[in-house]
């Protein structure tokens, strides 16, 4: 069957693909064969498809500690994400960077940051290299609300009013900075209205709709491109806990009970009303996903002297291993 | 050849790269109307204009997360900060974005950025802004950092500095932007490596950015009775220590003298190195003469009287060398 617009239907795969594959990340884990448990699922936070689904190739991106589900939605190989969460050479960082600091030059991926808010300001860099180049790429910060309490996020806001770049700011809010929900976060909560007064467009859409999502991010994304910077709330909710081991015991059952009935896939379905075609599609995306973890976990660690590649650029000398060092010292004094 | 400013030799540098390579922009406070709060950049923002000379808001963590942003995509930042004091607002840009990007990204993303900043003291500037914060920057993996103590590494470390494919800290120093020198054609040492200063065989001493000056000075004023040898560190991290080594081998002394407080400093560091390094050579232990473990005060004596000079560096090396003891140690 075919629809009169793919488009939903394709971001519903996305979002199902986006979904599995954070499945499998917390099967990684529960086989042993992550390198550790700081993992941070995007489940429930798949509607930012909407938004992505504005970005176009060349397009740049940052991204916070839960950004799996992003860079999943800008092309990314599941697998060499997955091999990278479990530390291995084949990984998009050779096992350098693992969960919270994937990234891919080719793709747009800048990276992913583990300190909140680190990547907001590269961005804005990102659009100093557009205007100055004179192309038409759009970067995109996406941080949770927890980056909302961040000086930095409003440092670069202002920047980027003030010199007009093709920047947009993208907060996934999906109600906690760790244990802490927004409530306890916030004195005001209207975020737009806060980018709204550094001169920024604004918008702010329910993350349970890809398509709402999809719709109020397209004046966002397209203002941008034009030189009017913008920011995007997606209101959502963090399924599971802030990170692997975490059971979320700061939330009541009710609470999270009725957060996830907020679920953009549910919606999705419900709207795409074919649950033939949409089964199938889980189905490629288990099948799809299951085998890439087969392939990463396979995948061999780095041999230990990788460690001190990258550094500095390969045209530089790498850092001295230690026991070198030592071993002359011992040498000389024999 | 024609003599011209530590400040002067700055800003050639910055002209001719911006005029040898487009992707070269500044940005940061004051570098455009203003001319720099030092008057480095004085004249730029007219020649180049305001899409390459960017005149910032007061924001420093955004002026180095946008200047890494743009050297991700293809530009060569030049940023400046005011004051190295004000590297406390910008270190996580600095330390766990710019200097680790390349590392964590698996060697992808790397970034060629200039970090200009100016430290020291000798202006009675005060607690916060006289600081000789280099070790903080030699103490992360990922950073370059230079500090120049003469007229022509002014420039030529500058110009090294902006083709480095790595971010590098570039640490001038507010009391030298009047000092008068000569350019040389060629730089005194290659990039990354120590220049030696002045040849000695009785003593060796380490330093770099304005302690160079003063160091020189000392040697100037203990010859010919002891023959000094001075070498300038110049680019801090990574260190190329070799050449010190082999000096400190051939005089058996090191004194290594630096601005900043001491404990845990850039002359801790050299002390150590020369300890397991040279422990065989040395008729003395290696010496660190620095900055008081104190904030720097603002009254002219007291912060004269906080870090070396070139009578105090000439006290100790008469006792390394000599064992004459100084008067305040008698």
């Amino acid at each position: 069957m075919t629809f009169a617009n793919d488009a939903p239907l394709a971001r519903y795969r996305t979002m199902r693909r986006i979904r599995t594959f954070e499945e499998r990340v917390g099967e990684l884990f529960l086989k042993g064969e992550s390198a550790g448990s700081m993992l941070h699922l995007s489940i429930g936070e798949e509607a930012v498809v909407g938004l992505t689904d504005h970005m176009a190739e060349g397009d740049t991106f940052t991204t916070h500690h839960r950004g799996h589900g992003i860079f999943l939605a800008r092309g990314a190989d599941p697998m060499r994400m997955l091999a990278e969460i479990a530390g291995r050479e084949a990984g998009y960082c050779r096992g350098k960077g693992g969960s919270m600091h994937i990234a891919d030059r080719g793709l747009g991926h800048l990276g992913a940051n583990a300190i909140v808010g680190g990547g907001i300001p590269h961005v804005v860099g990102a659009g100093i290299t557009a205007r100055n180049t004179g192309t038409r790429v759009v970067s995109v910060a996406f941080f949770g609300d927890g980056g909302m309490g961040q000086g930095i996020l409003y440092e670069a806001m202002n920047m980027a009013a003030l010199w007009k770049l093709p920047v947009v700011f993208c907060c996934i809010n999906n109600q906690y900075g760790m244990g802490t929900r927004v409530d306890r976060s916030a004195g005001r909560q209207d975020f737009p209205a806060r980018a709204e007064a550094f001169g920024l467009r604004a918008a702010r859409a329910d993350g349970s709709d890809v398509e709402a999502v999809h719709d109020a991010a397209q004046a966002i994304v397209e203002g941008a491109r034009d030189g009017q910077p913008g920011f995007m709330e997606i209101d959502a909710y963090r399924f599971h806990g802030h990170a692997r081991m975490d059971k979320s015991p700061y939330r009541t059952p009710e609470e999270e009970e009725e957060g996830r009935a907020r679920d953009p896939l549910a919606t999705a379905r419900t709207s795409l009303a074919d649950d033939t075609l949409l089964d199938t599609i889980d189905a490629e995306a288990e099948a799809e996903m299951d085998t890439a973890m087969k392939t990463a976990i396979a995948a061999t660690p780095p041999a230990s002297d990788t460690m001190f590649q990258d550094v500095y650029d390969p045209s530089t000398p790498a850092p001295r291993p230690q026991r070198a060092r030592l071993a002359d010292v011992l040498e000389e004094r024999a | 050849m024609t003599q011209t400013t530590y400040r002067d030799a700055l800003l050639q540098a910055l002209l001719d790269a911006m005029d040898a390579d487009e992707t070269v922009i500044l940005m940061g406070e004051e570098v455009g109307l203003y001319g720099g709060a030092y008057g480095v950049t004085k004249g730029m923002l007219d020649r180049f204009g305001a899409n390459r000379v960017i005149d910032t808001p007061i924001s420093e963590p955004a002026i180095v997360g946008a200047a890494i942003g743009a050297a991700m995509t293809g530009l060569r930042p030049v940023a400046e900060i005011m004051y190295v004091d004000f590297a406390g607002m910008v270190m996580d840009q600095l330390a766990n974005q710019a200097a680790k990007s390349r590392y964590m990204f698996g060697g992808q993303i790397g970034v060629p950025m200039v970090l200009r900043t100016q430290g020291g003291t000798g202006r009675s500037a005060a607690a916060q802004h006289s600081q000789s914060l280099e070790a903080w920057m030699m103490h992360t993996p990922g950073l370059r950092l230079c500090m120049p103590g003469t007229v022509s590494d002014a420039y030529h470390l500058l110009r090294d500095a902006m083709r480095q494919p790595d971010p590098v800290v570039f640490i001038e120093h507010k009391g030298l932007y009047t000092m008068k020198g000569e350019i040389g054609d060629v730089p005194d040492a290659p990039w990354g490596q120590p220049a030696i200063r002045r040849r000695g065989g009785d003593l060796t001493i380490a330093s770099y950015s304005r302690m160079l000056q003063e160091t020189l000075t000392a040697a100037e004023a203990l010859a010919p009775e002891i023959e000094t040898e001075v070498v300038d560190l110049r680019c801090l991290n990574p260190l190329d220590d070799g050449p010190l080594m082999d000096s400190v081998r051939r005089t058996g002394r090191c004194l290594i003298v630096t601005e900043a407080v001491t404990t845990c400093s850039v002359a801790s560091e050299i002390a150590a190195r020369v300890s397991e390094q040279c422990f065989d050579w040395l008729e003395e232990p290696p010496l660190r003469l620095g900055g008081e473990d104190i904030p720097i005060p603002v009254s002219p004596a007291l912060e004269r009287a906080s870090i070396p000079d070139a009578r105090l560096i000439e006290d100790v090396a008469r006792w390394l060398v000599a064992r004459e003891a100084p008067s305040w140690a008698a």
